[in-house]
């Protein structure tokens, strides 16, 4: 019998808690709000499911009841792509050693 | 057109270059790149999406549109944003993660062809199920996100709300939204999934309104988790691997500052949960009103004593935020190092309104990183050193933690200030801090209160230097 492929992202969802539970805890303290912002950006890859219901409608019907809520999606979780990883980028730059 | 097996090699590799992401994060060197790191798996993920779908229609032309509407008005608010106020700025984009999941839900279950997910009204039973948490839990990280907005921005008191019942209510609701999804699987009528997603937003506002401002830091960790853990229930039913891998990142990285948070509070993440800290009840008991001598002085005092150290340490809190201090501190700092004077700085893990949050202050002051130390790193100094700067910390350094038991804050780890020969406590008034406690620090021996406003206070010791 063949495994069903919801085993197989239940496996890699699994994995990857374990994966950011240890590469979380390597985050050094100082870099908690950047860690915030960039999970946050990140987290806005759900804009590939708002691109798929956007474009699931076709030329004579392109805001349909399910392509709507699609746009609004990418809208939003574009905001927090660009917002994110920009607001982090500025974190970042902020960071200085010591001149010696 | 790309096929579907070349398509999930790809999203498996964003997912890789997400975990590098916050692998960067491990020291401020490598951040940057993995902050790059960050951006290219995302536009992997966005262009093979795009490929995939191959049929290039007027659509596409919105797609793209609306994306990069989205996308300026992100990037004018990265730039504006003045770093003070990163705590709400943190909550409200978890707030468009959770209504991005609700709405990328909404069209899987109206459209359910598009994503192959079975026809409408005969969803597959595991789609649905999936789809059903992540609109619950996105629709709750939504309007949770909002009310964590409103308190950190001011607009709603940072007073808890509470009232009788609200947890039998809060336990009703639960139950009914696992009935809800229950019945939803059984009889797939859209009026149920509507019901849901209405129900879980009041789930997020009930979740928020009990919880007061000192549990700012846990809250927004929550809804990062929050925030997680949607995206992957989302990846589950869009069987997409790199929105699973982010989900369970997020999700984890958001429990594990929750953790950090509770633990630098001492308190349980129930007990936060639960709500009511820092109300009004606790205030009264506190307050038994006697008279305590409090030295206090005045900018000429802190300059004298600070010139005449030989070590300072500065501990930092929600206060300098408010008053925007970080500047003029580093100025300050910078007069005293010149005198040969050894400066570092104390964090404790919960000061300020999210983690990490004075960090990034004083990064902005242009204070090095490596003068920066954690409450772990630097509390055996203050036993050495001569003067510790308070400046707007207060609940943070209370040694009332250490030794009254029957104390809100007893347990939670404190910054050691009491051992340093001398105290300089900026502070307005000796009101008490967040969790309605009277700081024993104010009445030492040893602690010069400086009742001012935390900039206009070390501005006029630099004046006096």
């Amino acid at each position: 019998m063949e495994i069903d492929p919801f085993v197989f992202r239940l496996s890699i969802f699994i994995l990857s808690i374990f994966v950011g539970y240890y590469v979380v805890w390597s985050v050094t303290p100082s870099l908690h709000t950047p860690l915030m912002s960039v999970t946050n950006a990140i987290s806005s890859v759900i804009i590939v499911g708002a691109i798929i219901a956007a474009l699931a409608g076709n030329d004579n019907n392109i805001f349909n009841q399910s392509s709507v809520f699609g746009f609004l999606a990418i809208t939003l979780a574009a905001v927090n792509i660009f917002g994110g990883f920009l607001v982090t980028q500025r974190m970042l730059a902020m960071y200085k050693k010591k001149k010696k | 057109m790309i096929s579907t097996n070349l398509l999930a090699l790809f999203y498996l590799i964003s997912g890789v270059l997400f975990i590098l992401a916050l692998r960067g994060l491990s020291s401020p060197e490598t951040s940057r790149q993995g902050n790059f790191f960050g951006i290219l798996g995302m536009s992997i993920a966005v262009v093979v999406t795009f490929l995939s779908i191959g049929n290039f229609s007027t659509s596409f032309v919105y797609v793209i549109v609306f994306l990069l509407i989205g996308g300026s008005i992100g990037a004018m608010i990265a730039f504006k944003i003045p770093m003070t106020a990163m705590p709400e700025l943190v909550a409200g984009f978890h707030s468009l993660v959770g209504l991005a999941a609700v709405f990328v839900a909404i069209s899987a279950f109206l459209n359910p062809e598009a994503f192959n997910l079975g026809n409408s009204g005969n969803i597959k039973l595991a789609s649905l199920i999936e789809m059903s948490i992540g609109a619950a839990v996105g629709a709750i990280t939504f309007s949770g996100s909002i009310i964590a907005f409103l308190k950190l921005r001011g607009i709603m008191s940072g007073a808890p709300i509470t009232f009788p019942g609200q947890h039998i209510l809060n336990l009703i609701i639960l139950i009914s939204i696992i009935g809800l999804t229950y019945f939803l699987c059984t009889k797939q009528s859209s009026n149920l999934f509507w019901t849901l997603i209405l129900i879980s937003f009041l789930v997020g506002v009930l979740l928020i309104i009990p919880i007061g401002g000192a549990d700012m830091p846990v809250v927004i960790s929550m809804l990062n988790s929050y925030s997680g853990w949607a995206a992957a229930g989302i990846g589950f039913t869009l069987e997409n691997t790199a929105l699973i891998i982010t989900g369970a990142l997020v999700g984890s990285s958001g429990a594990i500052l929750s953790y950090i948070m509770c633990k630098g509070m001492n308190r349980s993440f129930f007990s936060v949960i639960l709500g009511g800290f820092g109300g009004t009840d606790q205030v009264s008991k506190s307050n038994n009103k006697e008279q305590k001598p409090v030295k206090s002085g005045n900018s000429d005092d802190a300059a004298f004593l600070m010139k005449n150290a030989s070590s300072v340490i500065i501990v930092p809190g929600y206060g300098m935020a408010v008053a925007q201090a970080q500047h003029a501190l580093r100025e300050m700092v910078d007069t005293l190092k010149k005198n040969g004077i050894k400066v570092s700085y104390a964090i404790h893990p919960v000061a300020g309104r999210m983690p990490g949050h004075m960090n990034v202050l004083l990064a902005e002051a242009n204070v090095p990183y490596d003068e920066v130390f954690e409450l772990e790193e630097i509390n055996n100094d203050f036993a050495n050193c001569d003067v510790a700067y308070v400046i707007g910390a207060n609940d943070v350094t209370n040694p009332v933690a250490k030794t009254d038991p029957q104390s809100p804050i007893y347990g939670m780890p404190i910054l050691d200030v009491e051992k340093a020969k001398s105290v300089l406590f900026v502070k307005r008034s000796l009101s008490p801090g967040y969790a309605g406690v009277d700081n024993d620090l104010f009445y030492r021996e040893n602690t010069l209160m400086l009742f001012a406003d935390a900039k206009k206070m070390t501005e006029d010791i630099i004046k006096s230097f």
